[in-house]
């Protein structure tokens, strides 16, 4: 009996290790604490009576992974179709800057925020049409969207860098992305409810599940009477409409959108935080919590290179090599490589207890 | 088979007009290439111009390159997202190395060798380690784009006296009393024909490169046949990637000066062109010819956007407008071949 | 015959998968100048054997010889140099090249300037002259021509690297008897010129016409190896299923017929129901609680007019009648809808979605006709779980186990659950027991019989016509894409009825 109970503890210990969140947990620790040894300051927190929060690089590390928060929700249901969206970074500068741009004509902000996301959710709407309907190729077709996008978004804001922040009535806008809500940034708490919001849509309805069905077999999921078309077609657009949000967020703080460098680099960022997460690359499975931590995780990446001082454009360097090792270390090789081991371990120990 | 005896003429009959589908696209390029051709010239009277020719494979010769590169992981449906970030570090690196006094030979051969590393690392990480090209490519852009921007992220200009204008300096042709009547090359295009002429020898006459085609073809086929498909996509990544840093080469011994943001946006260029000149997205059909041709209307297409007052901002929806029709044209045709 | 010298000796081959032993010390002898031909029923170890020797898996013990060098394959190219070709089912060559392209493939004759294509087309022609297809240009493209001819192609592209030994892996499987015959002539003539050829194929007439000699297969162990010629047929099979021959002529007794009363009217009924290039115009019609037979060949058609009821293809003629009312089914949805299920007989491609537990492979089609938005509830969800485990007897009785990680007869069972949670009129099941043991093809026929019992219109599609005829009240039978019989199946009515039938039917295409 105690043995059977020892065996279970240890198959919950085992659990708990496998489990990729308890790995991202750990990976998110480690962060900080190094952070911590370089900056003793990095856990403290103040009060802010200013801006009525709370203060602190660990703030504004999560007032940063909000954005993150978002396109990696976006990617992850993508990347369970088995599909990409390499166009995210692009739809945030366009949804940045039809926002600013609509602000700067006048327009009143919460239309503008509808406009910034009807935008996001039509550019996701025709990539999701390209893909699912005519059958194209999704990195192809969202690459083709990565470049258009950041030409519309020039030409939305006539290749200028429209600035908002003189614009009066931008305060909800601006709230957005710098407020506090309880002493907590506001962006990150909304990032965390949108996160949750579309964690119970997949899992409290069938969606998730429809989602991974055509990821893992497009084929045998319409023989089921899902319509795969249209799951292709949903998932796009829900990404684009998070890539406008986040979009939103980029601008916000700063009240300005940089049409090159708003949401530059961020598709890698986005897959990196799915990758991190546990969702596999080929499709299937999905996990919106790893992801969610995985988010968290790269803002962490970044705020660690900014505390060590490394230089800021070593980041998508640092992010290619975080990739590589990932998927390498998913890799089939890498893996029989391990269950090869195990099992002449077992077969090792089997010829001792045949032995003894 | 006691049918197929009777019927060789219709065969033949239907083998034309399968390959007419085939070729559509490219015959589309080349329509494409003339229509802009002679509205430029009807309209501002300057595209038959031998200087304006004359700069359109000047300037060009580095994306004849690119597109070239691009072909071949193309046609095995695969792709390099990498040669843009490729130029980038080769041509920091490059530079900074001419500033410290290396010989250009020197230099030009280190350059082409980070470019094979990078190239092998993504091979290595598509075949040995099961990731999807467009993955694997995406990460070594990113490393390179990243290794080159820690190097420098100034503008940098070569030193006076380099030899890298060797490859720069115009040989004229024809010398014209106005200069923009000039017919003149320089060893950029040669480098570029000769390129090219190298990649239709790879694809047609070597069979590595009947290897390629095989892969796009049908992968898992060409493993059973025992095609060394392994060998043949580290050639292909390994080649992609040094044309890569070849197109660095020229590119920065034309303009003289280069910085790490150099060459963001040229992948996109570069399957622009490939899939403008009539090569599968998904693979097995396609030809280098077809690529350098589209490089041409690719390159063709900025001066005609500047000339129609198009804001320059409209010059990358243009480009992915083009590329979505293209791939979408070949979709169709794909889907009316199979139906028949 | 046994005093030549053979050319291939595997010995003792073992191949284990994750919790499998796929092969359990499999001999096979391969002589030059002779055909052999590798006997078993689904999943006795054939394809694997196969891929043992072909290099595409690594054994895990045992010995290769051949031509009496010891041999370890890494890969299907070391397998070639040493001299051994294959030809798949599915025709392994590449349809974007020119016929002449596919066979020299690898071998291309070179000259100064790199291949020299005029030589290398030369030499494609002189090898397609042997397969008989002189006629054809190699510059063909490879898609323009039939499936058939692209298997000489193959076996012209195995003549080009000089193989010693030759494997058909199924290879008449999708031709007709005139195609049949071509390529026998074509492989008598490569077997006289002393290669050795091994054959698989699951047509009897066929392995008595061009084999020498047999080796016996039965759940990964080797049985016998015999020569053709001694072993009478009942034996063969005795062999293959494992019991003799008296046992087979007891199994199973006839289903009684169940009558129609005049007046009833059909669940189905479809007049004229056809795809272009899949199946012609067919009518149709299913009672309930009548067990409807699809027999014929692979390629007949049987498979299309399945996927033709389901929705699956889209039908381009006819009309579809169900109790009585006008309906088109143009998806597997509205099948579903309409109360109409189809399992599909490519369980691994069409059918389970591996990653996904027990448990949702059983719900998710009732799921897809509720819609995405109005889940099951949980109660309800885990009754029908539950209720069609137990009623399949799906082993292991966990729902949360990946479908991925069990036998091939429960994942079965598992499909058939996951159709009859949705509560249909008519469910159509395509080769239910394909690949799966003795043990799990019992319980699935006994499951048809009680469906049909309880009022369900059933249509049975098998390649084992045998079954078809112990299970169903009327057969249709298929050929060519044509429906070329309705037969009311009665003690009369026996496996030779239909064999018959479709070899004494012409069809006029």
């Amino acid at each position: 009996m105690a043995d059977k109970k020892q065996e279970d503890k240890n198959n919950v210990f085992k659990k708990l290790l496998g489990s990729n969140l308890t790995v991202e947990a750990i990976a998110l620790v480690l962060l900080i604490l190094l952070c911590t040894l370089f900056d003793h300051g990095f856990l403290a927190l103040s009060w802010n009576d200013n801006t009525g929060g709370l203060a602190g690089p660990l703030i504004t590390m999560l007032q940063e992974s909000a954005r993150y928060l978002m396109i990696a929700t976006g990617m992850t249901l993508v990347i369970s179709t088995a599909g990409i969206d390499l166009s995210v970074g692009s739809v945030m500068a366009v949804a940045g800057a039809a926002a600013m741009q609509a602000l700067n004509g006048g327009m009143n902000v919460w239309l503008a925020i509808l406009l910034a996301i009807v935008i996001g959710v039509i550019v996701g709407c025709i990539n999701g049409a390209l893909i699912a309907f005519l059958g194209l190729q999704p990195f192809i077709t969202t690459l083709i969207m990565m470049l258009a996008g950041r030409g519309l978004a020039k030409v939305i804001t006539s290749g200028e860098n429209t600035d908002a922040s003189a614009v009066a009535g931008n305060e909800p806008l601006k709230w957005m992305a710098n407020g506090f809500i309880l002493g907590i940034p506001a962006n990150f708490v909304i990032a965390v409810v949108i996160v949750i919001l579309v964690g119970l849509l997949c899992r409290k309805t069938a969606m998730g599940m429809f989602i991974e069905s055509v990821g893992i077999n497009p084929e045998a999921s319409r023989m089921t009477g899902i319509k795969p078309k249209k799951i292709l077609f949903l998932v796009y657009a829900i990404s684009g409409f998070l890539a406008a949000i986040a979009g939103l967020f980029a601008t916000a703080s700063v009240m300005r959108v940089d049409v090159v460098k708003t949401g530059q680099d961020l598709e890698m960022y986005a897959i990196l935080a799915v990758v991190i997460g546990g969702t596999s690359l080929l499709g299937g499975k999905f996990s919106l919590s790893g992801s969610a931590v995985g988010a968290v995780i790269i803002a962490m990446i970044r705020k660690t290179i900014i505390t060590l001082g490394i230089d800021s454009a070593a980041t998508p360097a640092f992010f290619a090599v975080v990739v590589i090792v990932i998927c390498v270390m998913q890799a089939p090789k890498v893996r029989n490589l391990s269950a090869e081991l195990k099992r002449k371990r077992a077969l090792k120990a089997q010829a001792k207890a045949v032995a003894a | 088979m006691t049918t197929a005896t009777a019927t060789p003429a219709k065969k033949a009959a239907k083998k034309t007009r399968r390959l007419d589908a085939q070729m559509i696209p490219t015959i589309a390029a080349v329509v494409i290439f003339i229509l802009m051709i002679i509205m430029g010239q009807a309209l501002f009277g300057t595209y038959l111009r031998l200087g304006f020719i004359s700069s359109l494979f000047i300037d060009h010769a580095y994306l004849i390159i690119l597109a070239v590169a691009m072909t071949l992981p193309i046609l095995t449906g695969g792709i390099d997202l990498s040669v843009g970030a490729i130029v980038a570090i080769t041509a920091v690196i490059g530079i900074k190395l001419a500033n410290a006094g290396v010989p250009a030979v020197l230099v030009m051969v280190i350059m082409l060798l980070i470019g094979a590393v990078f190239g092998a690392l993504a091979a290595t990480l598509i075949e040995e380690f099961n990731m999807q090209p467009f993955i694997a490519t995406l990460s070594t852009m990113f490393l390179a784009r990243g290794i080159a921007s820690i190097i420098s992220t100034d503008s940098l200009t070569f030193p006076d006296n380099n030899n890298f204008d060797v490859i720069s300096d115009e040989i004229k042709i024809i010398d014209n009393p106005k200069i923009s009547n000039d017919l003149s090359f320089n060893l950029g295009v040669v480098i570029a024909i000769v390129v090219l002429i190298g990649g239709y020898i790879l694809l047609h006459h070597t069979r590595t490169g009947r290897t390629i085609y095989a892969i796009g073809g049908s992968r898992s086929s060409a493993e059973l046949m025992g095609l060394p498909v392994r060998r043949a996509q580290f050639t292909i990544y390994i080649t992609s990637a040094t044309l890569a840093a070849l197109a660095s080469i020229v590119y920065i011994a034309n303009i003289g000066s280069a910085k790490n943001t150099v060459g963001v946006g040229w992948e996109l260029d570069a399957v622009a062109s490939v899939v403008i000149g009539g090569t599968i997205i998904t693979g097995g059909f396609g030809y280098v010819l077809g690529s350098a041709l589209g490089a041409l209307v690719r390159s063709i297409i900025d001066p005609l956007t500047a000339d129609f007052g198009v804001p320059a901002e409209w010059t990358t929806i243009v480009v992915g407008l083009m590329i979505l029709i293209f791939v979408v044209l070949q979709r169709v045709v794909t889907a009316v071949g199979d139906k028949k | 015959m046994t005093d030549k010298t053979p050319i291939v000796v595997m010995k003792g081959i073992t191949i284990e998968f994750p919790g499998v032993k796929a092969l359990d010390g499999v001999d096979l002898t391969l002589y030059p100048g002779e055909v052999h031909a590798l006997m078993g029923e689904n999943g006795a170890g054939k394809s694997t054997m196969i891929k043992a020797l072909t290099g595409v898996y690594k054994i895990d013990a045992g010995s290769i010889v051949v031509d009496g060098k010891p041999q370890q394959f890494n890969g299907t190219l070391d397998a070639q140099n040493a001299g051994i070709a294959t030809v798949y089912q599915e025709v392994n060559l590449c349809t974007n090249l020119s016929v002449g392209e596919n066979v020299m493939l690898g071998h291309e004759k070179r000259g100064p300037f790199g291949i020299d294509w005029r030589k290398t087309h030369e030499a494609a022609k002189k090898y397609l002259k042997q397969m008989g297809l002189e006629h054809i240009d190699p510059h063909t493209p490879l898609s323009s021509i039939s499936i058939a001819m692209q298997q000489l192609v193959a076996i012209a592209r195995a003549m080009v690297i000089n193989a010693k030994v030759l494997i058909l892996d199924e290879p008449t499987s999708s031709l007709d008897a005139n195609e049949v015959k071509d390529l026998f002539a074509i492989m008598r003539k490569v077997r006289d010129s002393g290669v050795a050829i091994l054959f698989v194929s699951h047509f009897l007439d066929q392995i008595y016409e061009i084999t020498d000699r047999l080796t016996i297969l039965r759940n990964g162990k080797f049985i016998k190896e015999v020569m053709t010629k001694d072993t009478p047929r009942d034996e063969l099979i005795g062999m293959m299923i494992g019991k003799s021959a008296e046992e087979l002529s007891q199994i199973g007794a006839k289903k009684a017929r169940r009558e129609i009363t005049p007046g009833e009217k059909p669940i189905v009924d479809v007049k004229g129901l056809g795809k272009k290039g899949t199946i012609n115009p067919t009518d149709l019609d299913i009672y309930a609680g009548e067990v409807v037979g699809f027999a014929g060949l692979l390629g007949s058609g049987r498979t299309e007019l399945g996927r033709l009821l389901y929705g699956a293809d889209k039908p381009d003629s006819g009309t579809y009648e169900l109790n009585g009312k006008q309906v088109s089914i143009n998806d597997p949805y509205t099948a579903l809808k309409n109360k109409i299920a189809y399992s599909t007989e490519n369980r691994r491609d069409e059918g389970i979605i591996g990653d996904l537990t027990v448990r949702q492979n059983i719900l998710i089609a009732l799921q897809a006709t509720r819609g995405m938005f109005k889940p099951i509830p949980k109660k309800e969800a885990d009754e029908i779980v539950d209720k069609y485990m137990k009623e399949m007897n799906v082993r292991p009785a966990d729902p949360d186990r990946p479908i991925k990680n069990l036998s091939g007869g429960n994942q079965q069972k598992v499909l058939i659950g996951r159709w009859l949670a949705t509560h249909p009129e008519l469910l159509i099941l395509d080769e239910p027991t394909r690949g799966i043991d003795i043990g799990a093809k019992a319980e699935i026929q006994q499951v048809v019989l009680d469906l049909a019992s309880k009022g369900m219109g059933v249509v049975f599609i098998s390649s084992e016509m045998e079954e078809v005829v112990r299970l169903s009240d009327d057969i249709e039978v298929l050929k060519d894409r044509h429906k070329i019989a309705e037969i009311e199946n009665d003690d009369t009515v026996s496996q030779s009825t239909i064999v018959e039938t479709i070899a004494n039917t012409n069809v006029n295409n």
